[in-house]
């Protein structure tokens, strides 16, 4: 009877719920990773990894390179943007300021925006319109605007993670707003900030929808701002898009995975750093 | 001459009239002592003396605060330099998450004191001037937040002097600490006497008592009674101040 009672308590369900969905959570994330690995590691040839894409090989280091200058170019880009932004938002701007709420407005709507509709823009604007073509730069371009409001929120909430006091102490010393903003907030801000601008990496190497459109589907390596390439999620895409290459696809999958895992790793790493405040 | 005067000092957090018609000498090396229920404003005339107030939206002020007969308000005044001659220690310990070195080097360095040999000098006189030398000269590349809530305070008051201030201001400087490290601090401020012009915001009226020269007692925005710690202690004038130091006070 005791027993039964026990089974039956608020408190027991409710913790065998939570353990449940600990359970789905972990699992699926197991199932899909494991899936990717068993399917993918077989087929991740040497020939996947050679410096020319041919149809028989359909090496996906083109790719990863033309990846890697994408998400370069874009930091490039949207970090100082994005930081400079923030900084002014939270260090300059005075409460109350009415363009200091339109470039809130502006972020928040811009950070629910589905990539889709960047991609739809950047077509129209940078490939059509600029006249840009498919190319790097356009993918570029669209990428860094896709990014800006997670960079800017991050920095924004970095900041004002800050405590005041600090900022007081240094004032009180005689220090000057520029000397108080990069000696004493942004050291601190650092790893909150950087947390933001890892997350966009992850945003931009995660990306299809958005790109496909704007930077193209090359296989080719890009050879310059003006020219197509793929993005190594965009190459999974078209190679299982294609039909002929769903194995190959699995193999780029794995690639694709760890480089993300890792991404996500260092991004908690820092943002624990940071809740410590060191 | 006073250090420093203040007159017909009045401050506004926007439409609230915050300290009202404030007249005062304070004069050279001699603690002052500011007592009152908490919200009476002590805080903000403290703040008001070096302009940290500028810092506060929606704050406005009228009156003057001179400073060696110079109005601090004036507008040929440099405010990092007028922070540079009245320092400030605060309620809580705010030392910045660097080493202890960096931290009492920060303020020479803002003035640009860069000269290693010269630096690590006013580090160690710094730290002896606020009694913590002793505790921490083996471990000057440690991080600041790594000490004790009294020790960071010692740390704050010796970033504080530094900069060779002529007046430190402290608002409620032990309020966050341990009897001992308040004992501590105490007997420091009577040492700093020699050199410094005091003023202490302290709700602890034992404390303006045992550190004190003068007391002002502050109710709401107003300064009630000012003297003689001795004589505001012993014989009140106004009846309002007899209430608070014998503890009637609503
Ligand atoms: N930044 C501020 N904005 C608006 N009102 C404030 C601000 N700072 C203090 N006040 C108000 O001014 C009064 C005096 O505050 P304060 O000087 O901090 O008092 P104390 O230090 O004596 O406790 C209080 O009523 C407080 O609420
Ligand atoms: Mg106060």
């Amino acid at each position: 009877m005791s027993s039964l009672r026990r089974i039956f308590s608020f408190d027991h369900i409710i913790r065998s719920l939570i353990k449940l969905s600990a359970l789905i959570t972990f699992g699926a994330l197991f199932f899909i990773v494991g899936y990717i690995f068993i399917r993918g590691i077989p087929h991740l040839t040497l020939d996947m990894f050679a410096l020319e894409y041919t149809t028989e090989n359909v090496s996906m280091l083109p790719a990863i390179i033309t990846t890697l200058m994408l998400v370069a170019l874009t930091l490039v880009i949207a970090t100082p943007i994005g930081v400079f932004t923030g900084f002014y938002l939270v260090e300059y701007a005075k409460k109350g300021n009415k363009f200091v709420d339109l470039i809130r407005i502006t972020t928040e709507t811009l950070s629910g925006i589905p990539s889709i509709v960047y991609g739809l823009f950047g077509m129209l604007f940078f490939v059509y319109r600029l006249g840009f073509s498919y190319s790097l730069l356009a993918g570029t371009l669209t990428a860094a605007i896709m990014v800006l409001p997670l960079i800017i929120r991050s920095t924004e909430e970095a900041l004002m993670a800050v405590d005041d006091s600090l900022r007081e102490a240094s004032f009180g010393l005689g220090a000057g707003k520029l000397r108080t903003i990069f000696r004493v907030v942004l050291p601190v801000a650092m790893p909150g900030i950087l947390s933001g601008v890892i997350l966009s990496i992850g945003r931009v190497v995660g990306e299809t929808a958005a790109l496909m459109y704007t930077l193209g589907t090359a296989a080719k390596m890009t050879d310059g701002l003006f020219s197509s390439g793929r993005t190594l999620s965009l190459h999974m895409f078209v190679l299982s898009n294609e039909g002929l290459y769903v194995n190959e696809a699995y193999a780029v999958g794995v690639v694709l995975l760890l480089i993300v895992l890792a991404i996500n790793g260092l991004s908690t790493y820092l943002s624990n750093k940071l809740r410590k405040g060191e | 001459m006073s250090k420093l005067s203040i007159r017909n000092f009045n401050l506004y957090y926007d439409d609230f009239h915050a300290l009202k018609d404030i007249n005062m000498e304070i004069g050279e090396k001699e603690i002052t002592a500011f007592i009152g229920p908490s919200g009476c404003g002590k805080s903000s005339l403290l703040k008001s003396l070096n302009r940290m107030n500028d810092l506060v939206e929606g704050c406005s002020i009228n009156g003057e605060v001179l400073l060696d007969g110079k109005n601090i308000y004036d507008k040929d005044v440099d405010v990092n330099t007028l922070r540079k001659r009245i320092g400030m220690v605060f309620q809580k310990p705010n030392p910045f998450p660097m080493s202890i070195y960096d931290n009492i080097a920060y303020g020479p360095r803002t003035h640009n004191i860069n000269n290693k040999a010269r630096l690590d000098e006013i580090v160690e006189k710094s730290l002896r001037g606020a009694a913590i030398w002793d505790e921490v000269k083996d471990d000057l590349k440690k991080n600041a937040l790594r000490l004790s809530g009294g020790q960071q305070q010692r740390i704050c008051i010796a970033r504080a002097l530094a900069v060779e201030p002529e007046i430190l201001l402290m608002d409620e400087p032990t309020s966050a600490l341990d009897p001992i490290s308040t004992s501590k601090i105490e007997s420091l401020v009577q040492e700093l006497k020699d050199k410094y012009t005091i003023i202490i915001v302290t709700h602890n009226m034992q404390q303006a008592t045992r550190v004190s020269d003068k007391t002002a007692f502050f109710l709401s925005g107003e300064v009630i009674e000012f003297n003689d710690t001795d004589t505001l202690f012993s014989i009140p004038k106004d009846k309002r101040t007899e209430d608070y130091i014998t503890g009637r006070f609503g």
